[in-house]
Protein backbone atom coordinates (compact mmCIF):
# COMPACT_ATOMS: atom_id res chain seq x y z
CA UNK A 1 0.00 0.00 0.00
CA UNK A 2 3.18 2.02 1.05
CA UNK A 3 4.63 1.52 -3.31
CA UNK A 4 5.11 3.50 -5.44
CA UNK A 5 1.79 4.70 -6.24
CA UNK A 6 1.11 5.21 -2.50
CA UNK A 7 4.33 7.55 -2.56
CA UNK A 8 3.05 9.35 -4.91
CA UNK A 9 -0.27 10.24 -4.05
CA UNK A 10 1.20 11.50 -0.65
CA UNK A 11 2.77 14.12 -2.90
CA UNK A 12 0.39 15.46 -5.21
CA UNK A 13 -3.61 15.55 -4.63
CA UNK A 14 -4.13 12.67 -2.39
CA UNK A 15 -1.50 13.87 0.78
CA UNK A 16 -4.43 14.82 2.76
CA UNK A 17 -6.47 11.01 3.36
CA UNK A 18 -2.87 9.46 3.81
CA UNK A 19 -2.44 12.15 6.84
CA UNK A 20 -5.75 11.62 8.38
CA UNK A 21 -4.86 7.48 8.57
CA UNK A 22 -1.36 8.71 10.36
CA UNK A 23 -3.61 10.63 12.68
CA UNK A 24 -5.95 8.76 14.18
CA UNK A 25 -4.32 6.53 16.50
CA UNK A 26 -3.19 9.61 18.74
CA UNK A 27 -6.81 10.88 18.19
CA UNK A 28 -7.87 8.10 19.34
CA UNK A 29 -5.64 8.09 22.25
CA UNK A 30 -6.69 11.38 23.36
CA UNK A 31 -10.15 10.83 23.34
CA UNK A 32 -9.87 7.95 25.83
CA UNK A 33 -7.49 9.75 28.43
CA UNK A 34 -9.96 12.93 28.16
CA UNK A 35 -12.76 10.29 28.74
CA UNK A 36 -11.03 8.53 31.45
CA UNK A 37 -10.62 11.93 33.05
CA UNK A 38 -14.25 12.94 32.66
CA UNK A 39 -15.08 9.77 34.71
CA UNK A 40 -12.51 10.44 37.60
CA UNK A 41 -13.71 13.93 37.41
CA UNK A 42 -18.01 11.76 37.56
CA UNK A 43 -16.65 9.72 40.49
CA UNK A 44 -15.59 12.41 42.67
CA UNK A 45 -11.87 11.70 41.95
CA UNK A 46 -10.73 14.40 39.87
CA UNK A 47 -7.36 13.64 38.15
CA UNK A 48 -5.04 16.31 38.13
CA UNK A 49 -5.31 18.75 35.32
CA UNK A 50 -1.88 19.13 34.63
CA UNK A 51 -1.57 15.58 34.02
CA UNK A 52 -4.21 16.01 30.97
CA UNK A 53 -2.46 18.82 29.72
CA UNK A 54 0.65 16.89 29.53
CA UNK A 55 -0.78 14.28 27.76
CA UNK A 56 -2.59 16.77 25.35
CA UNK A 57 0.78 17.66 24.78
CA UNK A 58 2.74 14.86 24.29
CA UNK A 59 0.56 13.44 22.06
CA UNK A 60 0.56 16.84 19.70
CA UNK A 61 4.63 15.98 19.83
CA UNK A 62 4.75 12.63 19.21
CA UNK A 63 1.64 13.59 16.43
CA UNK A 64 3.44 16.72 15.13
CA UNK A 65 6.60 13.83 13.35
CA UNK A 66 4.13 12.08 11.55
CA UNK A 67 1.89 14.29 9.91
CA UNK A 68 1.46 18.32 9.56
CA UNK A 69 3.55 21.32 9.12
CA UNK A 70 6.93 19.74 10.75
CA UNK A 71 6.38 16.51 9.30
CA UNK A 72 6.94 18.41 6.22
CA UNK A 73 9.67 20.46 7.04
CA UNK A 74 11.55 16.97 8.17
CA UNK A 75 11.21 16.13 4.76
CA UNK A 76 12.62 19.33 3.74
CA UNK A 77 15.95 19.77 5.43
CA UNK A 78 18.48 17.64 8.02
CA UNK A 79 17.46 20.27 10.46
CA UNK A 80 13.75 19.70 10.05
CA UNK A 81 14.51 15.98 10.49
CA UNK A 82 16.51 16.49 13.62
CA UNK A 83 13.54 18.68 14.90
CA UNK A 84 11.18 16.43 14.81
CA UNK A 85 13.13 13.56 16.27
CA UNK A 86 13.48 15.77 19.35
CA UNK A 87 10.29 15.94 19.15
CA UNK A 88 8.85 12.75 18.90
CA UNK A 89 11.91 11.13 20.19
CA UNK A 90 12.72 13.05 23.23
CA UNK A 91 10.03 15.96 24.02
CA UNK A 92 6.82 13.67 23.64
CA UNK A 93 8.26 10.71 25.60
CA UNK A 94 8.57 13.01 28.44
CA UNK A 95 5.22 14.47 28.59
CA UNK A 96 3.65 11.28 28.20
CA UNK A 97 5.25 9.75 30.74
CA UNK A 98 4.67 12.93 32.90
CA UNK A 99 0.95 12.49 32.32
CA UNK A 100 0.76 8.70 33.96
CA UNK A 101 -1.50 6.76 31.44
CA UNK A 102 -1.11 3.99 33.09
CA UNK A 103 -2.22 5.11 36.65
CA UNK A 104 -5.12 6.71 35.37
CA UNK A 105 -6.17 3.45 32.86
CA UNK A 106 -5.88 1.65 36.39
CA UNK A 107 -7.72 3.63 38.24
CA UNK A 108 -10.35 4.36 35.85
CA UNK A 109 -10.87 0.43 34.32
CA UNK A 110 -12.84 -2.51 35.89
CA UNK A 111 -11.14 -5.00 38.13
CA UNK A 112 -10.78 -7.91 35.48
CA UNK A 113 -9.18 -5.38 32.12
CA UNK A 114 -6.98 -3.05 35.23
CA UNK A 115 -5.32 -6.93 36.45
CA UNK A 116 -4.79 -7.30 32.72
CA UNK A 117 -2.54 -4.10 32.54
CA UNK A 118 -1.24 -4.50 35.65
CA UNK A 119 0.13 -8.42 34.53
CA UNK A 120 1.21 -6.52 31.13
CA UNK A 121 3.36 -4.06 33.33
CA UNK A 122 4.27 -6.80 34.90
CA UNK A 123 5.51 -9.20 32.21
CA UNK A 124 8.65 -10.03 31.64
CA UNK A 125 8.78 -8.70 28.02
CA UNK A 126 8.01 -5.17 29.48
CA UNK A 127 10.40 -5.71 32.27
CA UNK A 128 12.74 -6.47 30.38
CA UNK A 129 12.02 -3.08 28.01
CA UNK A 130 12.20 -0.85 30.40
CA UNK A 131 15.59 -1.75 31.97
CA UNK A 132 17.24 1.26 31.92
CA UNK A 133 20.26 -0.31 29.88
CA UNK A 134 18.29 -2.07 27.25
CA UNK A 135 15.85 0.66 27.09
CA UNK A 136 19.09 3.43 26.49
CA UNK A 137 20.55 0.68 24.26
CA UNK A 138 17.39 0.82 22.11
CA UNK A 139 16.75 4.65 21.85
CA UNK A 140 20.55 5.85 21.57
CA UNK A 141 21.53 2.55 19.96
CA UNK A 142 19.12 3.57 17.58
CA UNK A 143 20.03 6.38 16.60
CA UNK A 144 23.80 5.67 15.86
CA UNK A 145 22.10 2.77 14.09
CA UNK A 146 19.78 5.53 11.79
CA UNK A 147 23.02 7.63 11.07
CA UNK A 148 25.90 5.55 10.84
CA UNK A 149 24.60 3.07 8.75
CA UNK A 150 23.11 3.64 5.34
CA UNK A 151 19.68 3.19 7.14
CA UNK A 152 19.31 6.82 6.49
CA UNK A 153 19.84 6.84 3.06
CA UNK A 154 17.34 4.18 2.74
CA UNK A 155 14.49 6.32 4.69
CA UNK A 156 14.80 9.09 2.38
CA UNK A 157 13.12 7.50 -0.74
CA UNK A 158 11.12 4.91 1.36
CA UNK A 159 8.29 5.99 3.01
CA UNK A 160 7.39 2.95 5.00
CA UNK A 161 10.44 2.14 6.49
CA UNK A 162 10.66 6.83 7.69
CA UNK A 163 7.65 5.16 9.04
CA UNK A 164 8.46 2.56 10.67
CA UNK A 165 11.71 4.54 12.14
CA UNK A 166 9.70 7.17 13.52
CA UNK A 167 7.82 4.77 14.99
CA UNK A 168 10.64 3.31 16.62
CA UNK A 169 11.90 6.50 17.71
CA UNK A 170 8.42 7.37 19.68
CA UNK A 171 8.43 3.62 21.37
CA UNK A 172 11.86 3.21 22.44
CA UNK A 173 12.06 7.14 23.49
CA UNK A 174 8.65 6.12 25.95
CA UNK A 175 10.74 3.68 27.07
CA UNK A 176 13.37 4.99 27.92
CA UNK A 177 12.15 7.66 29.51
CA UNK A 178 9.77 5.46 31.83
CA UNK A 179 13.17 3.40 32.51
CA UNK A 180 14.27 6.71 33.73
CA UNK A 181 11.64 8.63 35.42
CA UNK A 182 8.53 6.66 35.66
CA UNK A 183 5.55 8.20 37.31
CA UNK A 184 3.68 5.19 36.92
CA UNK A 185 3.59 2.00 38.59
CA UNK A 186 7.25 0.29 37.73
CA UNK A 187 8.14 -2.87 39.30
CA UNK A 188 12.14 -4.05 40.12
CA UNK A 189 12.62 -0.58 39.14
CA UNK A 190 16.57 0.10 39.49
CA UNK A 191 18.44 2.17 42.26
CA UNK A 192 18.59 6.25 41.09
CA UNK A 193 22.56 5.38 41.02
CA UNK A 194 21.62 3.04 38.21
CA UNK A 195 19.48 5.50 36.49
CA UNK A 196 21.92 8.35 36.80
CA UNK A 197 24.98 6.15 35.48
CA UNK A 198 22.55 5.44 32.60
CA UNK A 199 21.33 9.01 32.13
CA UNK A 200 24.95 10.12 31.84
CA UNK A 201 26.12 7.51 29.41
CA UNK A 202 23.20 8.24 26.84
CA UNK A 203 23.80 12.00 27.36
CA UNK A 204 27.23 11.49 26.11
CA UNK A 205 26.68 8.70 23.49
CA UNK A 206 23.98 11.55 22.37
CA UNK A 207 26.69 14.37 22.17
CA UNK A 208 29.26 12.14 20.59
CA UNK A 209 26.42 11.19 17.47
CA UNK A 210 25.70 14.76 17.30
CA UNK A 211 29.33 15.48 16.81
CA UNK A 212 29.99 12.61 14.76
CA UNK A 213 27.29 13.85 12.17
CA UNK A 214 28.66 17.04 12.52
CA UNK A 215 31.62 16.22 10.95
CA UNK A 216 30.41 13.39 8.71
CA UNK A 217 27.14 14.79 7.47
CA UNK A 218 25.17 11.81 5.46
CA UNK A 219 25.89 11.74 1.33
CA UNK A 220 24.15 13.42 -0.37
CA UNK A 221 23.39 16.32 2.10
CA UNK A 222 23.88 19.81 2.12
CA UNK A 223 26.98 20.52 4.15
CA UNK A 224 25.46 23.61 6.02
CA UNK A 225 22.20 22.31 6.84
CA UNK A 226 23.37 19.22 8.70
CA UNK A 227 25.80 21.05 10.76
CA UNK A 228 22.50 23.30 11.57
CA UNK A 229 21.17 19.92 12.29
CA UNK A 230 23.69 18.78 14.55
CA UNK A 231 24.20 21.44 16.84
CA UNK A 232 19.99 21.19 17.20
CA UNK A 233 20.16 17.19 17.92
CA UNK A 234 23.30 18.25 20.63
CA UNK A 235 21.34 21.55 22.19
CA UNK A 236 17.84 20.43 21.78
CA UNK A 237 19.02 17.08 23.16
CA UNK A 238 20.69 18.76 26.41
CA UNK A 239 17.53 20.27 27.13
CA UNK A 240 15.33 17.72 27.72
CA UNK A 241 18.63 15.79 28.91
CA UNK A 242 18.23 18.05 31.88
CA UNK A 243 14.97 17.90 32.54
CA UNK A 244 15.25 14.51 32.85
CA UNK A 245 17.87 14.62 35.40
CA UNK A 246 15.73 17.23 37.64
CA UNK A 247 13.26 15.12 37.80
CA UNK A 248 14.92 12.04 38.93
CA UNK A 249 17.06 14.22 41.30
CA UNK A 250 13.39 15.32 42.60
CA UNK A 251 12.30 11.67 42.66
CA UNK A 252 15.24 10.67 44.54
CA UNK A 253 14.65 13.94 46.93
CA UNK A 254 10.92 13.00 47.60
CA UNK A 255 11.28 9.10 47.82
CA UNK A 256 14.83 9.74 50.56
CA UNK A 257 12.64 12.06 52.48
CA UNK A 258 9.73 9.53 53.13
CA UNK A 259 12.99 7.70 54.34
CA UNK A 260 13.70 10.17 56.65
CA UNK A 261 10.44 10.67 57.98
CA UNK A 262 9.56 7.04 58.48
CA UNK A 263 13.19 7.19 60.28
CA UNK A 264 12.13 10.13 62.40
CA UNK A 265 14.18 12.45 60.61
CA UNK A 266 16.89 10.57 61.97
CA UNK A 267 20.03 10.72 59.39
CA UNK A 268 19.57 8.08 57.59
CA UNK A 269 22.33 6.15 54.84
CA UNK A 270 22.06 8.24 51.77
CA UNK A 271 22.87 7.71 48.58
CA UNK A 272 20.24 6.39 46.38
CA UNK A 273 16.99 6.41 46.80
CA UNK A 274 14.51 3.40 47.94
CA UNK A 275 12.21 2.32 44.78
CA UNK A 276 9.97 -0.19 47.16
CA UNK A 277 8.57 2.98 48.95
CA UNK A 278 7.78 4.33 45.67
CA UNK A 279 5.96 1.18 44.55
CA UNK A 280 4.07 1.38 47.53
CA UNK A 281 2.75 4.43 47.32
CA UNK A 282 1.77 4.14 43.53
CA UNK A 283 -0.19 1.12 44.50
CA UNK A 284 -2.13 2.36 47.31
CA UNK A 285 -2.48 5.24 44.83
CA UNK A 286 -4.07 3.08 42.33
CA UNK B 1 26.70 31.63 61.53
CA UNK B 2 23.78 29.63 60.75
CA UNK B 3 22.43 27.54 64.17
CA UNK B 4 23.01 24.48 61.94
CA UNK B 5 26.87 25.52 62.32
CA UNK B 6 27.11 23.30 65.75
CA UNK B 7 26.43 20.33 64.45
CA UNK B 8 28.41 21.21 61.08
CA UNK B 9 31.96 21.71 63.09
CA UNK B 10 31.51 17.64 63.93
CA UNK B 11 31.17 17.01 60.26
CA UNK B 12 34.64 16.05 58.27
CA UNK B 13 34.93 19.28 55.81
CA UNK B 14 35.95 16.78 52.88
CA UNK B 15 33.40 13.98 53.58
CA UNK B 16 30.55 16.57 53.79
CA UNK B 17 27.14 16.58 51.92
CA UNK B 18 27.71 20.32 51.46
CA UNK B 19 31.28 20.20 50.37
CA UNK B 20 30.59 17.27 47.55
CA UNK B 21 27.30 19.56 46.73
CA UNK B 22 29.03 22.98 45.92
CA UNK B 23 32.09 21.22 43.99
CA UNK B 24 29.53 19.96 41.87
CA UNK B 25 27.71 22.96 41.56
CA UNK B 26 31.10 24.82 40.52
CA UNK B 27 31.87 22.21 38.21
CA UNK B 28 28.20 22.53 36.47
CA UNK B 29 29.01 26.47 36.85
CA UNK B 30 32.19 26.42 35.18
CA UNK B 31 31.39 23.80 32.20
CA UNK B 32 27.67 26.27 31.96
CA UNK B 33 30.47 29.66 31.43
CA UNK B 34 32.20 27.87 29.28
CA UNK B 35 29.78 26.06 26.47
CA UNK B 36 27.36 29.09 26.73
CA UNK B 37 30.31 32.38 26.97
CA UNK B 38 32.92 30.78 25.04
CA UNK B 39 31.07 28.22 22.53
CA UNK B 40 27.79 30.67 22.04
CA UNK B 41 28.64 33.82 23.11
CA UNK B 42 32.25 34.90 21.70
CA UNK B 43 32.19 31.75 19.04
CA UNK B 44 36.02 31.53 20.44
CA UNK B 45 35.47 27.51 20.76
CA UNK B 46 34.78 25.47 18.03
CA UNK B 47 31.95 23.00 18.44
CA UNK B 48 34.41 20.27 16.54
CA UNK B 49 37.85 20.31 15.13
CA UNK B 50 38.48 18.75 11.99
CA UNK B 51 40.77 15.86 12.66
CA UNK B 52 39.44 15.40 16.61
CA UNK B 53 40.31 11.68 18.29
CA UNK B 54 37.45 9.50 19.24
CA UNK B 55 39.40 9.38 22.45
CA UNK B 56 39.06 13.43 22.63
CA UNK B 57 35.53 12.98 21.48
CA UNK B 58 34.42 10.82 24.10
CA UNK B 59 35.92 11.88 26.87
CA UNK B 60 34.48 15.74 25.33
CA UNK B 61 30.93 14.05 25.83
CA UNK B 62 31.31 12.12 29.26
CA UNK B 63 32.50 15.46 30.69
CA UNK B 64 29.64 17.52 29.09
CA UNK B 65 26.82 14.42 30.02
CA UNK B 66 28.58 15.39 34.03
CA UNK B 67 28.54 19.33 33.88
CA UNK B 68 24.28 18.58 33.04
CA UNK B 69 24.17 15.33 35.63
CA UNK B 70 26.61 18.09 38.24
CA UNK B 71 23.73 21.04 38.35
CA UNK B 72 21.19 18.75 39.16
CA UNK B 73 23.09 16.57 41.60
CA UNK B 74 25.00 19.78 43.14
CA UNK B 75 21.50 21.47 44.33
CA UNK B 76 19.56 18.33 45.40
CA UNK B 77 22.96 17.44 47.83
CA UNK B 78 22.71 20.68 48.98
CA UNK B 79 18.84 21.17 50.03
CA UNK B 80 19.50 17.14 51.22
CA UNK B 81 22.02 18.28 53.66
CA UNK B 82 20.15 21.37 54.19
CA UNK B 83 17.27 19.04 55.02
CA UNK B 84 19.22 17.03 57.39
CA UNK B 85 19.81 20.31 59.30
CA UNK B 86 23.65 19.77 57.99
CA UNK B 87 23.90 22.62 56.08
CA UNK B 88 27.62 24.04 56.32
CA UNK B 89 27.69 27.01 54.36
CA UNK B 90 31.90 27.22 54.78
CA UNK B 91 32.52 23.95 53.12
CA UNK B 92 30.17 23.92 50.21
CA UNK B 93 32.34 27.11 49.00
CA UNK B 94 35.26 25.63 49.43
CA UNK B 95 33.48 22.83 47.13
CA UNK B 96 32.06 25.72 44.61
CA UNK B 97 35.83 27.26 44.19
CA UNK B 98 37.54 23.01 44.12
CA UNK B 99 34.52 22.23 40.92
CA UNK B 100 35.43 25.95 39.09
CA UNK B 101 39.10 25.69 39.36
CA UNK B 102 39.03 21.90 38.57
CA UNK B 103 37.18 22.09 35.54
CA UNK B 104 38.96 24.91 34.19
CA UNK B 105 42.33 23.27 35.00
CA UNK B 106 41.24 19.92 33.20
CA UNK B 107 39.62 21.79 29.84
CA UNK B 108 42.76 24.01 29.76
CA UNK B 109 45.25 21.42 29.94
CA UNK B 110 43.84 17.68 29.20
CA UNK B 111 41.25 18.65 26.35
CA UNK B 112 42.60 21.84 24.79
CA UNK B 113 46.57 20.54 25.14
CA UNK B 114 46.55 16.61 25.79
CA UNK B 115 43.84 15.39 23.77
CA UNK B 116 43.80 18.41 21.05
CA UNK B 117 39.68 18.92 21.56
CA UNK B 118 39.51 22.54 20.50
CA UNK B 119 41.48 25.47 21.31
CA UNK B 120 40.55 28.49 23.26
CA UNK B 121 40.54 30.92 20.42
CA UNK B 122 41.58 30.57 16.59
CA UNK B 123 43.26 32.72 14.29
CA UNK B 124 45.42 34.58 17.62
CA UNK B 125 48.50 33.75 18.96
CA UNK B 126 47.52 30.90 21.60
CA UNK B 127 49.96 31.36 24.65
CA UNK B 128 48.39 34.17 26.75
CA UNK B 129 45.07 32.27 26.06
CA UNK B 130 46.38 29.19 27.10
CA UNK B 131 47.86 30.81 30.41
CA UNK B 132 45.32 32.57 31.51
CA UNK B 133 43.26 29.75 31.04
CA UNK B 134 45.47 27.12 32.94
CA UNK B 135 46.48 29.96 35.75
CA UNK B 136 42.94 30.72 36.30
CA UNK B 137 41.87 27.46 36.54
CA UNK B 138 44.78 26.25 39.35
CA UNK B 139 44.20 29.63 40.65
CA UNK B 140 40.39 28.90 41.64
CA UNK B 141 41.84 25.53 42.71
CA UNK B 142 44.40 26.99 45.18
CA UNK B 143 41.54 29.21 46.40
CA UNK B 144 38.95 26.16 47.11
CA UNK B 145 41.75 23.62 48.60
CA UNK B 146 42.90 26.57 50.55
CA UNK B 147 39.22 27.16 52.31
CA UNK B 148 38.74 23.35 52.43
CA UNK B 149 42.65 23.45 54.78
CA UNK B 150 40.96 25.94 56.67
CA UNK B 151 38.09 23.91 57.54
CA UNK B 152 39.79 20.77 58.12
CA UNK B 153 42.70 22.10 60.80
CA UNK B 154 39.77 23.90 62.64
Amino acid sequence: MHGPDGHHSSTSAGEWPIEVVLLVPFVAALVMYVCAAVIQYSRGRPWPWYRTLVFVLGTAAAASGFAGPVATWSHETFTGHVGAHLLVGMVAPLLLVLSAPVTLALRTLGTVPARRVVRLVRSLPARVLTNPVVAATLAVGGMWVLYRTPLFEATRSDVLLHLLVTLHVLAAGYLYTVAIVSVDPSPHRPSTRVRAAVLLVSIAAHGVLAKLVYAQPPAGLDVADVRRGAQLMFYGGDLVELALAALLAAQWYRTSGHDLRRAGLVPAAVGHGHPQSEQLRDEKRT
Amino acid sequence: MPPSDTTAHRQVAYRSHSFWGGLLVGVAVMAGIDEIVFHQILAWHHFYDLGTSTVALVSDGLLHAAGLLAIVAGFVLLLDAHRRGRAWSAAAWAGVFVGLGAFQLWDGTVHHKVLGLHQVRYGVDLVPYDVAWIASGALLLCVGLGLLVRLVRR
